[in-house]
């Protein structure tokens, strides 16, 4: 079946609407369905990593080239075509990339939400996660959440009671 | 690892329990995790998949999990790993459909309850996940919140000072918090503002997707609607933000099913009733089929154009009318014209036994058409 809209390519989405009271199926391509908002996924809705990838290192002064990861081998190359890091140490390994990167996507770099306690937390890591958990607390009582802001209560005073 | 069955693994959200689970199917909240010392899935040695999913299984018994399903996938049966990912619980490449069999290491556990679970070594090494019925964004957030206080204890995550909890994909770092619904929007489509409503979802920093049938078509007036970026705001910043605009989605949903109804009543009972006309009595559907009569049925329901249906029925009908799930209760593999025959035949016996709508619905219809 051809797209109603373009009459070039097939049509693969298939829309019932109701236009002055009577019934319509339209049948349009991805491309033709995209245009007219009616095929999500595809434009507005897909992340657009790939693009902010391609801008990496355009803008701003050129970050000084890194060599591969010591740790996991992936070079900054391999980065730019799968989008994906290799490891933790990718992300210390290629720091100055990433920062403008983060930025792009998410608006910020600083990550704010759980901190994490390790296994095995040296002193400084125990006080980043009391700092994590008062800011948690202050926002279960700012949602009016007091059963939960109980047990958060009681995790900051076992913490305390520890250190 | 025993595989403790399929029968009802994940399939809590169906009850069609919480609040507006008439549009909103499922609160889905996932949390990415990565071990310190291994590498990411794409750069893991030869062994270290195995290694990873042995940590996390002696973790799972320290937590919620212990006692539920665990599954080691890349010895799981192809229909098994085709049941959980028709349930939502795997991802296609975990469950290994493109034609090989789920690469070693490759696992899920749920608890026993079945809401929430860990997958393994799927993008990142550990996603831990839940899934709820209606909308219920905080809930789900706190739940899955909790396993992972319990399995960080266990296991030593990947974790920066700067960037938070550290991803195989950057759009994932920070929170690795994903929240998504899955919502049933049919007036929107209908009255065609769906694209500008899904347009202005995509200017406040969330995403969406249709809900694809076999094929590559969005079926049934599905979406799903989640949040996009993962860093810089608070795990409850990024819930409550998706909270509120969805209030306003259901809103607009529900003004659009309003003007439906004053401008065209009747196309639309129309629709509907021939939508469970089809349901009810068809011989042959296939599952895109249903999933758009489906859609008419649920809208109706919605409406109360077709009371003594509940939400769990139909809920139910969207994944046991899948062809893993008909295949399994066929005890045997089934052709595609042979899959669409059973699937009109169980949509039939569901609704004879636990679907069908009063008669009251139709005296109420035809009283307002001859007044
Ligand atoms: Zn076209
Ligand atoms: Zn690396």
């Amino acid at each position: 079946m051809q797209c109603e809209s373009c009459g070039e390519r097939d049509a693969s989405i298939h829309y019932t609407q109701i236009e002055k009271n009577e019934m319509q199926t339209l049948h349009l391509c991805e491309q033709c369905a995209a245009e007219k908002g009616l095929q999500p996924g595809v434009h507005a809705g897909s992340f657009p990593l790939t693009d902010f990838l391609a801008q990496m290192g355009r803008s701003g002064p050129e970050a000084p080239s890194s060599g591969p990861c010591a740790f996991c081998g992936l070079t900054l190359d391999d980065f730019k075509k799968s989008g994906r890091l290799g490891c933790s140490h990718c992300y210390v390994t290629f720091d100055a990339h990433l920062g403008g990167l983060l930025r792009r996507l998410h608006g910020g770099t600083q990550h704010v939400g759980k901190v994490y306690l390790p296994p095995d937390p040296s002193r400084a890591e125990q006080q980043e996660r009391l700092a994590g958990l008062r800011r948690k607390l202050d926002r279960a009582v700012q949602s009016e959440d007091f059963e939960r802001a109980a047990q958060i209560r009681d995790l900051i005073r076992t913490m305390e009671g520890a250190a | 690892m025993s595989d403790n069955g399929f029968q009802d693994v994940g399939l809590g959200w169906l009850e069609g329990s919480g609040v507006h689970s008439d549009i909103v199917l499922s609160t889905r909240v996932r949390l990415a995790r990565n071990l310190q010392g291994h590498a990411f899935a794409a750069r893991v040695r030869d062994g270290e998949r195995e290694e990873i999913l042995d940590l996390v299984r002696a973790a799972v018994q320290e937590t919620a999990l212990s006692g539920g399903a665990g599954y080691e996938l890349s010895a799981t049966p192809i229909l098994g790993r085709r049941l959980l990912h028709e349930r939502h619980l795997i991802s296609r490449e975990l469950a290994g459909l493109a034609g090989d069999t789920p690469p070693l290491g490759s696992g899920l556990f749920m608890d026993p309850q079945g809401g929430v679970g860990v997958m393994v070594n799927e993008e990142d090494h550990l996603r831990l996940q839940v899934i709820l019925s209606g909308l219920r964004l905080h809930d789900a957030f706190h739940r899955v919140d909790e396993l992972d206080e319990e399995l960080g204890v266990q296991l030593p995550f990947a974790y920066h000072q700067e960037y938070g909890y550290l991803t195989s994909c950057p759009t994932n770092v920070g929170t690795g918090l994903r929240a998504s619904i899955l919502i049933h929007l049919p007036g929107l489509v209908l009255t065609k503002e769906i694209g500008k409503v899904l347009q202005g979802i995509g200017q406040v920093g969330l995403t969406f997707r249709g809900l694809y049938g076999e094929g590559s078509e969005v079926v049934g007036n599905f979406f799903q609607i989640s949040n996009q970026t993962t860093l810089g705001k608070s795990e409850e910043d990024l819930v409550e933000h998706l909270q509120k605009i969805v209030g306003r989605v259901i809103q607009y949903e529900m003004g659009a099913r309003e003007i439906l109804m004053r401008d065209a009543p009747t196309v639309i009972e129309d629709k509907i009733w021939r939508a469970y006309g089809l349901l009810r009595y068809a011989r042959s559907l296939s599952f895109d089929e249903v999933m758009n009569l489906l859609s008419g049925v649920r809208l109706g329901m919605s409406m109360n154009l077709l009371s003594g249906l509940r939400v769990y029925t139909l809920n139910k009908l969207m994944i046991f009318a899948r062809d893993a799930h008909l295949e399994q209760a066929a005890g045997r593999p089934l052709r595609e014209a042979e899959s669409d025959l059973h699937r009109a035949a169980y949509v039939r016996r569901v609704l004879a036994t636990e679907g069908d709508v009063s008669a009251d619905a139709v005296d109420a219809q035809d009283d307002r058409e001859t007044s």
